[in-house]
């Protein structure tokens, strides 16, 4: 049985740690999906990584497994297991096109509540914020008019409830 | 690196950095390194010319350096400490470091680097060392500031030692170690480490499960592994308290061997792909598997799916990630092998269910019966020395000899051979590539090994091919006058690659053969020791004798029959109870399955 996972991890803010994490996981062949990563403390020292991957449940265990046992890995969390959480992502769409194609754009970006960020009178930018499922759909409807290019982050995400994770 | 925050007040400015990591090594408790000069480390060579705490061994090849603090670190239980420079120097130092990574020994590997400013210019001798040692290696660090150079070194071993414990290399910019940099003492033991803490004190009641079901168990089974052995000493002893306590039968992995007496009527040899029957059918027909310190490596389970099928698994490991990595297990108590045990024999005092005595002793007439199967039984008949009797008149002579024995050997069917019949009776007397197998280990890690134990007996148990592999390093022994014996079994193949192409590939034996091989008396000679040679039956106690009694190194070639295999054998692919007992085992026929063959 495979599932998905997104696997929030803090970790020092130094030299190198984002390659062994990513070391890790093509080395031992596991999947990423999306990969996340940016201080987050006030002084800087901390980083958060959001990996989203899927696997097995014994696949599962030992990402986690191994991720912990990083030395620079402070805190390793299942957000998936953990219970329930907000996963966003941002995406920059830009779609080219004149005439209907644009006005129909315009139209489902406003249903989407994706934002103009920019334009000229051939192209669109949007930005939006959502799930993964929120943006694929959205490409879906851009494809046909005009989708031309498309910068993702990748999943961020967080346990909802006044627990937090912390180093 | 931002290890600890720079400048304590009260640290004191050194004149070099290389100073300050001579003395970081001091108070480390380091009095030996295993190393080789170059460019990027002229200034550590500098300062170690000038002062006398700390002795370098000059290796003749940067692998071989790791080979010898692995030694070092398996027989002393301290971390070893390598020495070597950029570029060509950390790349060679990587099998070692690999090597040191897949057995966990503690090794601290000090790489030079050009200075911080030409780093990514590829420059002479330069390379990513960091980049390149990272799945090399537990940890690694780059320093790129004076005030990091200090307490970098100490969190390495830390991080060495802790835990599971494993190789770490601190790469050291030539302008790091030159500039004057301040000195910071090692933190307090209680001050914990700001991100890797590992668990080492088991949890109670995991404990008492775990002896609740090896209490009502009918055929229990403990395994055990290299963990009790990085424990330390007090871990075997605690381990052979346990096992008498329960009366339970006990086997260990080749990397294990030593932890519990092999002579104690409680031990089944070792299990695995060449185990002992009595230890591969107690574990394929056990009903409760207490695993201590080892972690379901593939040579010890076989076929995955038909392991120990009808069985309850207790794993105790210090790591976590070993845990379902391989073997989904019932019970799982993570902690320090030593205190583990300890916690056992406290919960099995103190609980008072019942053991199933009267289960157990009909456990134990099975034991007995496939112990009555003597699967090591070999026939030493003529002139020609069989391998296995090679090994086992050395085991009875080093008996007679009375000194502390080590053995080092190097990867093949010598080294199974060793495994079988040299009998270790305490920890940290053998040192064998387990986890990467390496070919050219033996003879390096003796050299470690008579490096901390100058008054032992350190022989390598040596094949002539693998020993072809580190040979130069005749050349250290000589330096030192290190008397390290190496014993070579010499049938003039690759044998553990001919015994594979035998069963797997029609006998094809495909460049196996030891063609031109060196005549190993006069290549002793030439590096000042002493060669021997062994070429019939008649004349091995003899060689053997001459060999422990000579005071300087020696290799002794002994002529073996070219043509015998290791057994037992689980072949690639194959389960715990379809064992190849001999060549004439009706199992060879169905050997190896297609499956199988894709496995190594």
């Amino acid at each position: 049985m495979q599932r998905s996972a997104t696997i929030a991890v803090l970790v020092e803010n130094e030299a190198g740690v984002l390659a062994r994490v990513i070391g890790l996981f093509s080395g031992r062949g596991y999947n990423i999906d999306s990969l996340t990563v940016a201080p987050v403390d006030e002084a800087g020292k901390l980083s958060r990584i959001t990996v989203v991957t899927s696997g097995t449940e014994m696949v599962i265990e030992q990402i986690k497994a191994q991720l912990d046992r990083l030395v620079p890995v402070h805190r390793v969390s299942d957000l998936t297991l953990e219970g329930p959480h907000l996963t966003r992502e941002l995406a920059l769409i830009k779609v080219t096109g004149r005439g209907e194609h644009r006005v129909e754009a315009l139209r489902l970006a406003d249903a989407f509540r994706a934002r103009v960020v920019d334009a000229t009178t051939e192209s669109f930018v949007f930005e939006m914020t959502g799930n993964a499922e929120k943006i694929e759909a959205f490409l879906a409807l851009m494809r046909p008019l005009g989708l031309a290019e498309v910068s993702r982050t990748g999943a961020v995400a967080i346990a909802r409830g006044s627990s937090a994770l912390a180093a | 690196m931002s290890a600890t925050q720079a400048h304590a007040p009260a640290a004191t400015e050194h004149r070099s950095g290389a100073e300050v990591v001579l003395r970081a090594l001091k108070d480390q408790g380091v009095d030996v390194i295993f190393g080789y000069p170059g460019g990027a480390v002229l200034p550590i060579y500098d300062a170690l010319f000038q002062q006398n705490a700390i002795r370098h061994i000059l290796v003749r090849h940067e692998q071989a350096a790791v080979h010898a603090a692995e030694g070092y670190a398996r027989s002393t239980g301290k971390v070893g400490v390598v020495l070597v420079t950029s570029g060509p120097g950390a790349t060679n130092a990587v099998t070692g470091l690999v090597d040191a990574l897949m057995d966990s020994i503690p090794v601290v590997c000090l790489t030079g680097q050009v200075p911080t400013h030409l780093i990514g210019n590829d420059a002479f001798q330069e390379a990513d060392t960091t980049g390149i040692t990272r799945p090399a290696t537990k940890h690694n660090y780059l320093v790129k500031r004076s005030e990091d150079l200090a307490s970098t070194i100490h969190d390495a071993f830390y991080v060495a030692k802790s835990g599971r414990p494993g190789p770490v290399v601190v790469d050291l910019p030539k302008d790091i170690l030159i500039k004057a940099a301040p000195y910071t003492e090692a933190p307090s033991q209680e001050e914990p480490h700001r991100s890797y803490r590992p668990r080492t004190e088991p949890d109670r009641n995991t404990v008492l499960e775990a002896v609740r079901m090896l209490k009502r168990a009918e055929r229990p089974v403990v395994y055990t592994g290299g963990g009790v052995i990085n424990s330390g000493p007090e871990a075997s002893r605690l381990l052979g308290e346990f096992v008498r306590l329960t009366g339970m039968p006990c086997t260990s992995t080749l990397m294990g061997l030593g932890a519990f007496p092999s002579s104690d009527p409680l031990f089944l040899g070792m299990l695995g792909m060449h185990g002992t029957v009595e230890a591969n059918l107690a574990m394929h027909g056990c009903d409760v598997m207490l695993n201590l310190g080892a972690r379901f490596d593939d040579r010890v389970t076989g076929r995955l799916d038909a392991f120990s099928p009808g069985s309850k698994k207790i794993h105790a490991d210090i790591d976590p990630s070993s845990i379902n990595k391989n073997v989904k297990v019932d019970v799982a108590i993570v902690g320090d092998a030593g205190r583990i045990i300890a916690a056992l024999i406290e919960a099995w005092k103190a609980d008072e269910t019942p053991v199933a005595k009267e289960a157990q002793s009909g456990w134990w007439k099975n034991i007995h019966e496939w112990r009555g199967r003597d699967c090591l039984r070999y026939v030493q008949s003529g002139s020609i020395i069989k391998p296995q009797h090679a090994v086992h008149r050395l085991f009875e002579l080093t008996k007679e000899d009375g000194r502390d024995t080590f053995i080092s050997t190097e990867v093949g069917q010598h080294q199974m051979w060793a495994a079988q019949y040299f009998g270790f009776e305490k920890p940290n007397r053998w040192m064998t590539s387990g986890g990467l197998g390496t070919m050219g280990y033996g003879l390096p890690a003796a050299m470690g090994v008579q490096i901390a134990h100058p008054d032992a007996l350190c022989i390598d148990i040596a094949g002539e091919a693998s020993i072809l592999m580190n040979i130069q390093e005749m050349g250290t022994l000589a330096q030192y006058r290190l008397p390290v014996k190496v014993f070579i079994l010499n049938n003039e193949y690759m044998g553990m690659v001919r015994q594979w192409q035998e069963l797997l590939h029609g006998g094809r034996y495909s460049e196996s053969y030891s063609d031109a091989l060196p005549d190993f008396v006069k290549l002793a000679e030439a590096f000042h020791a002493k060669g021997l040679r062994a070429e019939t039956a008649d004349q091995l106690d003899g060689v053997i004798r001459e060999m422990l009694a000579h005071p300087g190194p020696v290799i002794a070639d002994i002529c073996v029959a070219k043509d015998e295999n290791c057994f037992p054998m689980i072949p690639s692919g194959a389960a715990h109870n379809e064992m190849i007992l001999g060549p004439d085992s009706d199992g060879n026929a169905r050997a190896v399955t297609d499956e199988g063959k894709v496995l190594v």
